[in-house]
């Protein structure tokens, strides 16, 4: 793997007037922001916001209409294979076959990742997921909290430094989601990843992100820790900032650019 | 009740569809006419030929035989590339190190794969069926085979490069875009039956160098190397420009945002 010229003191994540059109539609407009290593950003706003355009751009799956993203150093429009094998996905947006068996998917792409000791090491993320049971079950006939499990599963078999998240949680009943918002936490804090989570959860975010952006109409319209927001709007739950800015209200000490 | 309305408003759902999808149409025209073009030059030639086939018995099996590696083939590219997109897995092939050109040599493999299962029972089968046996035809199989593998195999990858850019709309195009070729190949009459016209169309495809070598090696027991050179140079144009224009329309999908939306 070619080595990364940023250093470690370097952003993970940099987008530098980052702008996706489709046709007449503005998805993303000209944002800027960066991600430190080692901490989990959440990714806010309503339907359309532009949060998921964003994230396909971070991978490299989207070409910007203008700006750049780099990640570890790379432009992810013209060297993303430099950095994808540091870096991982999950969405309930994308599947895997429904005919392979857990233990199939897992061996197809940890090959694709190149890992060594490859059953040893779906072995080990299965205990970690509770994914073990059903290794052998047609990924198909699981249900939906199983199946964002082996989503999971998949998203760390390469053990990512930068884990991007697409409503990891979504669909799935307080406890499930409890129990992979927990798992998050731990992987995080064990390997010291940075973790990118788009959500519409704003519980779920205020427990894990150290820093949110919020967006609006491909805009980032408001930026910082939780806590530092829910003060700033003079709110109680980031839900209510969230509600705030969705419905066009200011904050009380709003900083232009933010 | 029994309701008209309804049944209207599922027939208006099935015109939806075929409005939002020009692959559609063209389907629904395209076997009719493709089965008439093709046994309208077969009954031509056999009417002018009819002492044809018994000069060499089996030349219809053989051909039979060597068509399907063609149509299985292109399908052995444009099924796995489907199966990818029906299970929405494209976004998340595309997020792991896999580069686009190692996701076409892994098509193109399995297509190899796929064809050999497929055409092989059906090849030896033909001898306690028809007392054919096609790998009488010796080395020149080999030639044969080879081209024709890769010519099916190009044409699934343009059609996987039509489906990547315009969705699960134009799939049907990997059952019924290599039956373009079928009357223009040459594959149960000599090309010499088409029109004047029509011969450089049949000329421009390798398919059509591989059957009429085909019919040389079971006429006269000779393998014509001009018309193998001509088949191997014409199916390295094919390849490559199928690899290029799929290359083409993973850029297009990158620009669009199409990787992440394939799916049913």
């Amino acid at each position: 793997m070619p080595s990364s010229p940023a250093s470690p003191a370097s952003p993970v994540i940099r987008a530098e007037g980052l702008t996706k059109r489709f046709g007449d539609i503005v998805a993303v407009d000209a944002v800027d922001f960066s991600v430190p290593r080692g901490i989990t950003l959440g990714l806010l706003g309503g339907n359309g916001a532009g949060k998921t355009t964003t994230l396909a751009m971070v991978l490299g799956l989207l070409l910007p209409t203008s700006g750049t993203v780099t990640v570890f150093g790379q432009n992810m429009a013209g060297h993303r294979e430099r950095v994808l094998p540091r870096m991982n996905f999950s969405s309930p947006y994308v599947n895997l076959p429904r005919r392979l068996t857990v233990r199939e998917n897992l061996t197809v792409y940890a090959l694709l990742y190149g890992l060594d000791n490859r059953q040893a090491r779906i072995l080990r993320i299965s205990e970690a997921l509770d994914v073990r049971p059903f290794l052998n079950r047609p990924t198909g006939s699981l249900s939906a909290g199983q199946i964002t499990r082996v989503s999971l599963a998949k998203a760390l078999i390469n053990e990512p430094e930068l884990l991007l998240l697409d409503e990891p949680t979504a669909s799935l009943d307080p406890d499930a989601a409890d129990w992979i918002r927990a798992h998050l936490d731990s992987y995080r804090r064990t390997s010291g990843a940075t973790i990118v989570l788009a959500s519409h959860n704003m519980a779920e975010v205020e427990r894990l992100c150290d820093q949110v952006l919020i967006m609006r109409e491909g805009a980032i319209v408001a930026s910082g820790a939780p806590a530092d927001l829910i003060a700033r709007y003079g709110r109680e739950t980031l839900e209510d900032v969230f509600l705030d800015i969705a419905r066009g209200r200011r904050d009380r000490g709003a900083v232009p650019g933010q | 009740m029994f309701s008209w309305q309804r049944v209207g408003a599922l027939i208006l759902r099935h015109l939806y569809v075929l409005r939002s999808s020009w692959p559609r149409i063209l389907e629904l025209a395209y076997w009719p006419v493709m089965q008439m073009v093709l046994w309208g030059f077969i009954t031509t030639f056999f009417l002018q030929h009819s002492s044809w086939v018994a000069q060499a018995a089996g030349v219809l099996v053989s051909a039979v035989l060597l068509w399907d590696v063609l149509f299985r083939a292109n399908l052995g590219v444009a099924i796995p590339f489907l199966e990818e997109v029906w299970s929405r897995n494209l976004g998340q092939l595309f997020i792991s190190p896999l580069r686009p050109s190692e996701f076409i040599a892994s098509l193109l493999i399995i297509s190899v794969l796929r064809t050999t299962v497929a055409i092989m029972p059906a090849a030896l089968l033909s001898f306690p069926l028809y007392d054919v046996w096609v790998f009488s035809l010796g080395l020149p199989l080999v030639a044969f085979y080879a081209n024709l593998l890769i010519m099916g195999a190009a044409v699934g990858l343009a059609v996987s490069a039509i489906v990547l850019r315009h969705g699960v709309g134009a799939e049907n195009l990997a059952w019924f875009a290599i039956f373009v070729v079928a009357p223009f190949s040459g594959i149960y009459y000599p090309v010499s039956t088409l029109p004047v016209w029509l011969q450089p169309v049949a000329w421009a495809m390798p398919s059509s160098y591989v059957f009429e070598g085909m019919r040389a090696v079971l006429f006269r027991n000779e393998f014509p190397v001009d018309l193998f050179v001509w088949s191997v140079a014409l199916n390295a144009v094919y390849i490559v420009f199928a690899s290029v224009f799929f290359l083409y329309m993973f850029r297009v999908a990158r620009i669009r945002g199409l990787l992440l939306q394939q799916g049913e």
